[in-house]
């Protein structure tokens, strides 16, 4: 994979290059995976998207076929132990995967990011404020807070969320931080500050948009990771409560029934793995794409 | 940059030199270090007036860029401005509020710096970076600065200004560059521009430009230039009064011509003799100032040049000279002053100019 994009690099390209951002997009372009990845991901959006006004069968009707029904033309994944249509049921789930993936990151950005650079800038004793809140966070065991925390604000969507960014922030923090603190000392930051330009202005107008490539790779990265945290929590259990679908809860009721109809683990599974997959391709292409020492 | 321009500019300088825009006084900067205080900046004291250019020179560490940073009090960690007062206006920028001294920098004192590849921020467009400078203290608003900005960057002479606004830094040629950052120290017109070594990242034709750009605004705009570099061309091309900085401290201070004619410390006799001559013989050696800078955590007793002075006497060792005025409005800090080195030390002819062999005391026979 490497070499194949050394060999297409050969020819030399460099004049018509117009920004950062449209010489980015044009080496992610060349990442096949990458490109594969996002087209796979344009498709779940979709699927998501459509089952907000449609979907084959009414998801949480039950017995529109028999149970445990293996995958037939009607129904192209079967059904499940109460006769629900699988694939209606994978459809609405995406959604549930998505929201959870970007909301979970969306919020992360809010939190990480200010707090990032703030510590970064700043440096002195907000940095080592900061940095011993993230180290003590990195020491509590994530799935345990997690769990505790919707047992006690209770099973819905948004508290999902809220647990995992509770569990989760500390990683864009630590790297915003970390671009803040190297980019300060850069001189255009100084010209900057010569100029008169506010802190605020400093930090979000200066700092951010020269850190934005590393966090727009993370935030990538962070997304996957979300959707299997909720996917490990619903399989738990303590994930979206029925008759809501995750992929999560889909494979635990699945689990159950391992023995006579698979298709309930495995096609949920799939779903999972394939998105997590793509998150993971687009994020590395990304990061080839927008880091600076892999240009040209 | 004819003569006769200059020295009616230098004039012109004199006649007002009661009412200076900026006075530093005995300013003071250190950085803390493990090992005690490095004394960068060591009571420096100069005026500058509306609309001359005065240049500041001196090598590398001898505190003059920290002497332009700290009347902007952009000093670094571990750096601190420890004493003197920077007038301007009446006020004390060492001493005003952070906001206030926010709304100063880049509205009525301008910095332009070393490395233009470095400072403009290269994901922001150049003409939006130019933009903000006049955003920033609400000096347009939206609609006006991108006009302005487009008027600026005819000014400064570059080529199709207005597709040039849209382009990133990093499309931009090193020279225009340097450009882009003058437009955007001019954004507000500040009554002062300081530019530290604006020209030393630039080859030599840029640099030319550069220079008559900014000489030009000078004329035309009536904006003082505050010019460091360690270039003596530089200042000869573009200043009317100079100042000769060594070791954190001020030892020469001057019209630029009297200055050239007649330096009167050897550290400025020395400087204007280590310029590389296109008319020297082809093997001759180049020219240079024996010995190092000094250490400025623990800087040499009496004066600071006197280890590698070539005329000091044993007062030199001991007692540290004051600034005096030696001509008119040419003030140096030396026991020696070069009129007595050029007349009982021969220093015209001298070719040896190790530390001191015009006036015999060398340094096996030194006993402190």
């Amino acid at each position: 994979m490497a070499t194949a994009a050394v060999v297409v690099d050969a020819q030399p390209i460099a004049p018509e290059q117009v920004s950062l951002w449209s010489d980015a997009w044009r080496r992610l372009r060349r990442n096949r995976l990458a490109l594969v990845a996002t087209i796979f991901l344009t498709f779940l959006v979709v699927v998501a998207l459509v089952s907000l006004v449609w979907t084959p069968y009414r998801m949480s009707e039950i017995g529109v076929t028999q149970t445990y029904a293996p995958p037939s033309s009607a129904h192209l994944l079967g059904a499940d132990e109460l006769g629900r249509d699988l694939l209606s049921r994978l459809m609405v789930g995406a959604q549930v995967s998505l929201v959870v993936g970007v909301g979970t990151q969306l919020l992360v950005l809010a939190v990480g990011v200010p707090i990032g650079l703030l510590a970064g800038y700043y440096r002195g004793w907000l940095d080592s404020v900061v940095s011993f809140i993230i180290n003590v966070f990195y020491g509590i065991p994530d799935i345990l807070v997690a769990m505790i925390m919707v047992f006690l604000l209770g099973p819905s969507l948004r508290n999902i969320i809220i647990a995992i960014v509770v569990t989760r922030w500390m990683d864009m923090a630590r790297l915003v931080r970390g671009q803040a603190f190297s980019l300060r000392e850069r001189e255009f930051i100084e010209a900057a500050r010569a100029a008169g330009a506010r802190p605020l202005k400093m930090l979000f107008g200066h700092l951010f948009p020269n850190a934005l490539g590393p966090i727009i790779v993370q935030a990538t990265l962070g997304i996957p990771a979300a959707i299997l945290f909720e996917a490990f929590l619903s399989f738990l259990g303590v994930g979206v409560q029925p008759p809501t679908p995750s992929w999560g809860s889909m494979a635990n009721e699945g689990v159950a029934a391992i023995q006579y109809a698979p298709h309930m683990v495995i096609a949920p599974s799939i779903a999972l793995s394939l998105t997590l997959m793509a998150f993971n391709f687009l994020g590395d292409g990304l990061r080839d794409a927008l880091d600076p020492r892999s240009r040209r | 940059m004819g003569c006769a321009t200059r020295s009616t500019r230098a004039r012109d300088a004199r006649k007002e030199l009661a009412n200076a825009i900026l006075s530093v006084r005995n300013l003071r900067t250190q950085f803390k270090t493990d090992a005690g205080p490095v004394k960068a900046v060591d009571g420096v004291s100069f005026d500058l007036f509306p609309g001359e250019s005065l240049g500041i020179v001196g090598e590398s560490g001898s505190g003059k860029s920290v002497t332009a940073l700290s009347i902007l009090r952009l000093i670094p960690d571990p750096g601190r401005i420890v004493g003197g007062q920077v007038l301007f206006r009446d006020q004390d920028l060492l001493q005003v509020s952070d906001e206030e001294i926010r709304e100063i920098r880049g509205r009525d004192i301008a910095m332009i710096f070393q490395d233009p590849q470095s400072s403009l921020n290269p994901v922001l467009r150049t003409g939006f970076q130019i933009d903000e400078a006049m955003l920033a203290h609400k000096q347009a608003n939206s609609r006006t600065a991108h006009e302005r900005t487009v008027s600026l960057l005819k000014k400064v002479r570059i080529p199709a200004a207005e597709s040039r606004a849209k382009d990133y830094p990093h499309q931009l040629s090193g020279g225009m560059r340097q450009r882009a950052m003058i437009a955007m120290g001019l954004a507000n017109s500040p009554q002062i521009l300081i530019a530290d070594e604006p020209t030393t990242a630039l080859d030599v034709t840029v640099q030319a430009q550069i220079l008559e750009l900014l000489a030009d605004l000078n004329r035309e705009l009536g904006t003082a230039i505050m010019m460091i570099t360690h270039n003596m061309g530089v200042v000869a091309g573009l200043c009317t009064r100079v100042i000769v900085m060594y070791a954190g401290q001020i030892v020469e201070q001057g019209p630029v011509d009297q200055i050239f004619e007649s330096p009167q410390h050897p550290y400025t006799w020395s400087l204007l003799r280590s310029i590389p001559r296109v008319d020297a013989l082809r093997h001759e050696r180049l020219r240079s100032i024996e010995g190092m800078a000094p250490d400025l955590l623990r800087p040499p007793k009496g004066c600071r040049f006197h280890p590698r002075c070539p005329f000091r006497i044993e007062k030199c060792l001991v007692d540290e000279p004051r600034l005096e005025e030696i001509h008119h409005g040419q003030i140096a800090s030396c026991w020696v002053t070069m009129d007595r080195a050029r007349a009982e030390m021969k220093a015209d002819e001298l070719r040896d100019i190790s530390p001191g062999a015009a006036s015999g005391l060398r340094p096996g026979e030194i006993i402190p």
